[in-house]
């Protein structure tokens, strides 16, 4: 895409976030839009990770839970100010992502999607074992919410503006990121790595420093919900979470950006819209899963957009 | 001395069962270079099965055990079939994903079968007594399940050494298309190694459902502990399968018995971290594993 065409579609989606933020008065709708905003930006996260750079992650539900947990902690048993925890939190996942990235990502394939499952569920032990400052299974009460000024951040209008304000933010960066010298290096890393760095690119270094960008997205996202919720438990942050996140990649497609959006809308008003969903919700993502990978494995939006080129080239010959 | 020789004995027990699901994943690994992440599914599967047949139904338990196994088997082969073989191009992201995908979609089918409760399976024999060893307790159902991993372990070693379709196999494995060359049916081999893996998979699910009872999410957990086992033994190492399964059961029983139980389910992952970063090639494994 063009930066001219980038600028506009932005800045038609802005103006649509707030058309949208002012026109639904529905708490339960404006409590639900919140949800897809902070799913967007874990989709768009892991989508930097999965999609362009071609890493996997089966086990990145442990940074939205390192942004939502580390924040819990500092603002409950610290009595921290949220703005304080924010540096904090993002400063943290941003290290921790890099110093686990760089030897994580020295595997590859089958072993990265071992090694990072085997990181998720450590994550998940560890939110709900060390009870002491956690509160183990049962999860942590009382995060104070956001105050800007006199404004109360909660789960309705307020907060659904702070998030989808975020999530602009991290298209237009996103969209500059892989449109830049990095994005272009990401993209030959996750074409052929052996090619990448005979042209230069330091991989490991490069591989790191997305999976660290990643995980600051997720712990971002953390951050917002826990701030919203004001309540949090393991469970939100466990095997299944990480599955998620992979599913809104998968749906959204590969290596795209506007895709997160749909992939992050697709998986939270499943659950809504059918009612019955919470009994089948495995069987559907692994459903969704398996079809979409075995015949476009881009991913749902890019496969369908690939098909529609192939036939209007195709078409094209063949008139010409 | 007797407390830690009970952990051991029950580390022994548990890691049988992780080797017999690391073998699983080395058939199939040899084979055809995939890893199965819905391998600890079958486990689930046929633990399950082994439940329905022989407490709901009624079957005689030599006959549930082997009707389940061998319907936990058939279901390799279907995944193979109608999820694997389809692909076009077989990389591993889209592999990967696919089998997560049917892990998880196997896992929602057994909620929706079973429900979220977990059941106890009687054992193998009757008698609940305990055998003294040493001042440690050893239940009757370790000695049977100590006893058919190693059944298993060297009737698979014989069927790779002196059958042809075990040679066969070995052929396959080694190296594909030159095997298909000399006229074996590598397709089949496959699906061989599909059933197989699957099959031991089942196994190992009904022999340790009656200590630790089963329901539909046992699989995840199982599964990822049977990897870790075959990767700490060398990926694709028969007897590495065994040893590294033993060893990780033991680690994680003393674990549990000297720390806490609940960081149980960390260590496996601690000590698969670690080997895959310092030696990937496992402790037994002779060829280095591709991890770049």
């Amino acid at each position: 895409m063009s930066s001219r065409a980038r600028l506009y579609s932005t800045g038609i989606f802005a103006l649509g976030i707030v058309a949208v933020g002012l026109g639904v008065s529905n708490p339960y709708e404006q409590q639900l839009l919140t949800i897809i905003g902070i799913h967007t930006l874990l989709a768009l996260g892991l989508n930097m990770l999965m999609g362009y750079a071609g890493q996997i992650s089966l086990g990145h539900a442990a940074f939205f839970g390192l942004g939502a947990y580390g924040t819990g902690i500092f603002t409950t048993h610290f009595q921290w100010s949220p703005w304080a925890s924010l540096p904090v939190v993002l400063v943290t996942s941003c290290l921790v992502g890099y110093a686990i990235g760089r030897p994580i990502l020295r595997l590859s394939g089958y072993y990265l999607a071992m090694g990072t499952l085997g990181l998720g569920i450590i994550a998940h032990v560890i939110f709900r074992e060390w009870d002491t400052f956690t509160g183990g299974a049962s999860g942590l009460v009382g995060i104070p919410p956001l105050v800007v000024g006199r404004l109360v951040l909660g789960l309705g209008r307020t907060g659904f503006f702070a998030v989808w304000a975020t999530v602009v933010l991290f298209f237009v960066l996103c969209g500059r990121l892989v449109d830049s010298r990095i994005g272009r290096a990401l993209r030959a890393l996750g074409d052929s790595p052996g090619a990448a760095a005979a042209s230069g690119i330091h991989t490991a270094h490069l591989k790191a420093v997305i999976f660290s960008f990643s995980a600051v997205m997720a712990a971002l996202a953390g951050y917002l919900y826990a701030h919203l919720l004001g309540f949090i438990s393991p469970s939100s942050f466990d095997f299944l979470m990480s599955i998620r996140m992979v599913t809104m990649v998968v749906i959204g497609g590969m290596a795209s950006i506007w895709g997160s959006l749909l992939g992050a809308s697709v998986i939270t008003l499943l659950p809504e819209w059918l009612h019955v969903f919470s009994d089948y919700e495995m069987m559907a993502y692994g459903l969704i899963l398996m079809v979409v990978m075995i015949f476009l494995p881009q991913g749902l939006t890019r496969g369908v957009l690939d098909a529609f080129q192939r036939a209007r080239t195709l078409r094209g010959a063949a008139s010409s | 001395m007797s407390e830690f020789l009970q952990f051991l004995l029950t580390g022994i027990t548990t890691g049988a069962i992780y080797g017999l699901i690391a073998l699983g994943f080395n058939v199939l690994y040899n084979a055809t270079d995939l890893i199965n992440f819905a391998q600890g599914e079958f486990v689930m599967l046929g633990g399950l099965g082994f439940y329905t047949l022989g407490v709901v139904l009624g079957w005689p338990l030599g006959l549930s055990f082997a009707a389940a196994v061998a319907a936990v088997s058939l279901l390799g082969l279907l995944l193979e079939r109608v999820a694997l073989r389809p692909v076009k191009k077989p990389e591993p992201l889209p592999l990967i994903i696919i089998t997560v995908g049917a892990s998880i979609f196997l896992r929602g089918v057994a909620m929706r079968l079973w429900g979220k409760d977990p059941y106890s399976v009687p054992g193998l024999t009757a008698s609940a007594e305990p055998v003294k060893v040493f001042g440690a307790a050893v239940m009757p159902q370790s000695l049977w399940i100590v006893g058919i991993v190693v059944a298993f372990m060297v009737g698979l070693h014989l069927f790779g050494k002196r059958t042809l379709t075990g040679k066969a196999m070995e052929a396959c494995a080694i190296h594909r298309n030159a095997a298909w060359i000399l006229g074996i049916p590598s397709d089949r081999m496959v699906l061989l190694a599909f059933a197989f893996s699957a099959g031991l998979g089942a196994v190992g699910g009904v022999i340790i459902a009656p200590i630790t009872m089963c329901s539909y999410d046992m699989g995840t957990m199982l599964g990822l502990k049977g990897f870790c086992a075959a990767m700490l033994g060398g990926l694709g190492s028969h007897w590495g399968a065994a040893v590294g399964g033993v060893l990780l059961g033991v680690l994680e029983s003393l674990a549990v018995g000297y720390f806490s139980s609940g960081i149980k389910d960390a260590v496996a992952f601690l000590v698969l971290l670690g080997i895959l970063f310092v030696r990937p090639a496992g402790l037994l494994g002779a060829s280095a594993v591709k991890r770049f």
